[in-house]
């Protein structure tokens, strides 16, 4: 397995912890305890989960030509 | 003699050398963080409920350490995609970059190591004019020739109170003088404090060196060990993809580590 198919693992597994946090800090948002800094990091993970499912994209498209092997 | 596929792969398995070399080696990686991921496992599904700590990790420095990681992550990538296009100069930059983050990691990890290590649980042979028996907080001062230490923090009447910190993140402290008479006994949050922390600090620091070693490596290519680019550049690309997959099996470690042990 090349760096290019670990790579796709890791923007894999960081886009499921984005979102994950993002559900995690909303569910906290909507505590009785919640604040907004609960709602910003909520919607700044899903911001960054968007950005890497961009990013994973784009670096698929950019090293097209080399294996997975 | 020439040992055969230590650049070129081998034509019926496709992969090089150092590329079965480094695969078995993560394997072995595996096997140690999961067992260790089991012991934490085991540990919390066996402690009593309401006795397992909750809130005792500062969440922004978490994050922010993950993102670190995670840009390493990319930059080591684009180091790698920059040797297969012969730029040797972006490569130079990339890997660069990469071990910047790796230190700004360690930093971040020893800010947070050093604010466990200060913060004390004080027990007292008697209840404090508050009315807490308990005093816990960072330590200010604590000076064997003085009669009292000085921690900012506060009281408490119960252990319990220091359980589940989640919901007392606005709690206020203050400066507390107390006499060392006064004192029964004094802990830091270090390893020996509880399970959690004795399973925190193991694993975190055991990928902490992993960053280290990953480090070294990668400082390794990009000073003295850059000079095989010039007679061999595919050998050398070689080395910079093998670097790269040690340093994403760290980060995806790292990207598990986070949410067992900050968020839960």
């Amino acid at each position: 397995m090349s760096l290019k198919a670990i790579h796709l693992i890791f923007v894999n597994a960081l886009t499921a912890l984005s979102f994950g946090c993002a559900i995690w800090k909303f569910m906290d948002y909507r505590s009785a305890d919640g604040t907004t800094g609960d709602l910003l990091f909520s919607l700044a993970a899903v911001a960054v989960g968007v950005l890497v499912i961009i990013y994973g994209r784009y670096f698929l498209k950019k090293l097209k030509k080399m294996s997975y092997l | 003699m020439e040992i055969p596929y230590a650049v070129h792969p081998r034509p019926d398995t496709g992969i090089y050398n150092a590329k079965v070399g480094i695969w078995l080696f993560l394997a072995s990686e595996v096997m140690l963080f999961g067992a260790l991921f089991s012991a934490y496992v085991l540990i919390r599904v066996g402690t009593p409920p309401g006795e397992w700590p909750h809130g005792w990790q500062n969440v922004t420095l978490g994050t922010a350490n993950t993102l670190v990681l995670a840009l390493s992550a990319i930059t080591t990538l684009m180091a790698w995609a920059a040797c297969k296009v012969r730029q040797f100069g972006k490569f130079k930059l990339f890997h660069g970059c990469t071990l910047l983050l790796a230190l700004s990691f360690l930093c971040i990890k020893g800010f947070e190591y050093y604010d466990h290590l200060t913060h004390y649980e004080i027990h007292l042979t008697a209840a404090s004019a508050s009315g807490g028996s308990i005093a816990d907080g960072h330590m200010v001062e604590n000076d064997p020739g003085k009669d009292y230490v000085i921690i900012e923090g506060r009281y408490v009447n119960s252990e319990q109170q220091l359980i589940d910190l989640r919901s007392q993140k606005d709690v206020p402290e203050t400066e507390l003088k107390i006499p060392r008479s006064q004192i029964k006994d004094m802990q830091s949050y270090g390893p020996w404090h509880n399970d959690y922390l004795a399973l925190y600090f193991t694993m975190t620091a055991l990928h902490a060196l992993h960053i280290l070693g990953g480090s070294i490596v990668i400082g390794y290519l990009w000073g003295p060990g850059r000079k095989l680019w010039k007679t061999d550049p595919e050998h050398f690309t070689n080395r910079v993809e093998v670097s790269g997959l040690f340093w994403h099996f760290v980060d995806l470690v790292w990207i598990f580590l986070f949410p067992v042990l900050y968020l839960t």
